[in-house]
């Protein structure tokens, strides 16, 4: 039988707010075990929560990006679960009245097909705490430095029919909420996380078969390995006469194997119920009409603007305008050389490439875009050969500095003067006299490619330096004259 | 509406309460007669009109996003029957 795949996505995105949103205790990451959870936070009797208007303006933003309807009234509910890293026994989210009511985005496949994913909603909510499980003399740690986070929940419909479709859902998903500026989009922290839940159906089908959800996934690759592990094992059971049951599973890369987590005990029965120390929340018109004023450009139109702007591949386009500080960077480096096309190359190729290997951020970088412009530039006015460039970037990945410095301090510098090439040519001529001979009698239309062999003895011997055009050039004219 | 021995069992499980057997008929009888009166209340006719997310006529106040509390942790954890490392410590808890 042919199956098709159905998935929809909860992506929680972290808000980048200073502070908590229901408390003014900080955000920051990284700090010392409950050192920023206060009273609030720590659901000590008789306190109670303000809620935080960054929380609220980033919401309506992401609202608007997708092209959402704004809840102009939003209601928090309380969601009630007992967790130790839940010190009041419920989540504050939004379930009946979220703040980002049903929108779409647009998805670009890798064949430059696109696609419509609808969003269901988006809402609010708090993050939980932290529970530390080892080496506690048989007890869990609590860290509750997490807990009252802002959070926004995305949830999709059931748009997506493959692996590659989710991941590039999510992708998008986080395109735009690091252009808005409302989310790091650090997966591997945890600041954007993602569920996956995952059916299969006869092909033809208009019904949905019971669904998984797939927890525990920190990238975009795993979420495509963790799906398509996850439809297989659904295949094979349903193939083998078993039914696929609801439940909670977890994704392990290491074994590339997704398993079921113990089911919570009644887990579904939350009990929601309008949170009572919250009022609803009332935007109006002008509150959103402002905002909407003052969102960034948001990828797709950046994508579209460098294809029309730097005459970029669609492809490179939508690579570069996928991460604002990569695309922020890209157009520093273009505006400084005046050559969009050599400049995505660079940041596409040899910067993207040392920043996977070293798992550095483009924020990080160790080459800034000043340097990187500084480097293109001497390529550009034939200073450097590619080849050297090259090996000047990894001098400035390195060791910093600027390609000027680098390039005096290493003598590196191109060689154009026509003598001091022609002096090499020479040389390469009289050391082997046997492939001259061969070029000689060659037929004509073979010489062409005989040269290449000329070409790479001069290069040796410059160590790279030898202007390649102007090498070929003398080459040519010198073993033509021998014929 | 009248619950059993079962619905009782359930929702002091829900709400982590430890009843005793003694206490159930007493709970059965006393939540019923609280469901019996909002059996009444759902006899009324509310189409038409909006379900009431909180009783004040009053919306919600935002608060600047700037940070107003400092580390108060060592104080905060005088309360707490174990800590380490500046986590709480309870009996261990893994999914």
């Amino acid at each position: 039988m042919e199956w098709e795949t159905v998935i929809g996505l909860e992506i929680h995105a972290q808000l980048s707010t200073k502070t908590k949103i229901f408390s003014g205790a900080s955000t920051a990451f990284g700090a010392e075990p409950n050192t920023q959870a206060c009273a609030v936070d720590l659901a000590l009797p008789g306190t109670l929560p303000v809620f935080n208007e960054n929380a609220l303006r980033m919401a309506v933003m992401f609202g608007l990006a997708v092209n959402a309807q704004i809840g102009k009234r939003s209601v928090f509910d309380r969601k009630n679960y007992f967790y130790p890293d839940l010190p009041k026994g419920y989540q504050t989210t939004q379930l009946a009245e979220p703040i980002v009511g049903a929108g779409y985005i647009d998805i670009t496949l890798d064949e430059g097909d696109t696609r419509r994913v609808r969003i269901h909603h988006a809402h609010l909510e708090e993050d939980a705490g932290k529970s530390l499980h080892e080496d506690f003399h048989g007890m869990s740690g609590i860290d509750l430095n997490r807990a009252g986070t802002p959070l926004v929940e995305i949830v999709s419909e059931p748009d997506m029919r493959s692996a590659k479709e989710a991941s590039a859902y999510a992708r998008k998903i986080h395109a735009i909420i690091t252009t808005l500026g409302i989310c790091d989009g650090n997966m591997a922290e945890g600041s954007m996380r993602c569920d996956c839940n995952v059916s299969i159906r006869p092909k033809g089908s208009t019904t949905l078969g019971t669904r998984t959800e797939l927890k525990n996934i920190n990238s975009f690759r795993f979420i495509e390995r963790a799906i398509e592990t996850e439809v297989a094992r659904q295949i094979d059971l349903i193939e083998d006469g078993g039914r696929v049951i609801q439940e909670t599973r977890l994704y392990d890369p290491d074994k590339n194997e997704t398993r079921s987590m113990r089911s919570k005990e009644e887990a579904n029965d939350y009990r929601y119920f309008p949170c009572p120390d919250l009022l609803p929340v009332i935007i109006d018109d002008s509150y959103i009409e402002a905002i909407q004023q003052s969102l960034p450009e948001l990828p797709d139109a950046r994508k579209q603007r460098f294809i029309d702007e730097y005459q970029l591949s669609e492809y490179d386009a939508g690579v570069l305008s996928a991460y604002r500080p990569q695309a922020d960077y890209f157009e520093s480096v273009a505006k400084r050389t005046q050559d969009a096309k050599l400049s995505a190359n660079w940041i596409t190729g040899e910067l993207a490439k040392h920043l996977n290997q070293h798992d550095i951020d483009i924020t990080a970088s160790p080459v800034s875009a000043e340097q990187l412009s500084g480097l293109l530039l001497r390529i550009l006015d034939e200073t450097l050969t590619g080849k050297i460039a090259k090996t000047v970037f990894e001098v400035m990945w390195k060791d910093g500095g600027s390609a000027d410095e680098i390039i005096e301090a290493q003598g590196l510098k191109q060689v154009t003067d026509t003598a001091a090439i022609e002096a090499i040519v020479d040389q390469v001529i009289a050391n082997c006299t046997a492939q001259v001979e061969q070029y000689i009698t060659a037929e004509p239309d073979k010489r062409g490619k005989m040269l290449g062999f000329f070409m790479g003895q001069v290069m040796k011997l410059s160590q790279g330096k030898a202007n390649p055009g102007q090498v070929q050039g003398l080459m040519k004219q010198k073993l033509d004259a021998l014929i | 509406m009248s619950l059993d021995k079962s619905d009782i069992e359930r929702i002091a499980h829900l709400a982590r309460l430890d009843i005793s057997e003694q206490e159930v008929p007493e709970y059965a009888k006393s939540i019923s007669s609280i469901l019996n009166l909002i059996d009444q209340m759902q006899a009324t006719d509310t189409a038409g009109v909006l379900p009431l997310a909180h009783p004040l006529d009053a919306v919600q106040r935002l608060r600047k996003d700037e940070v107003s509390e400092s580390n108060q942790r060592e104080c905060l954890q005088q309360n707490a029957p174990a800590i380490e490392d500046g986590l709480f410590l309870v009996p261990r808890v893994i999914e």
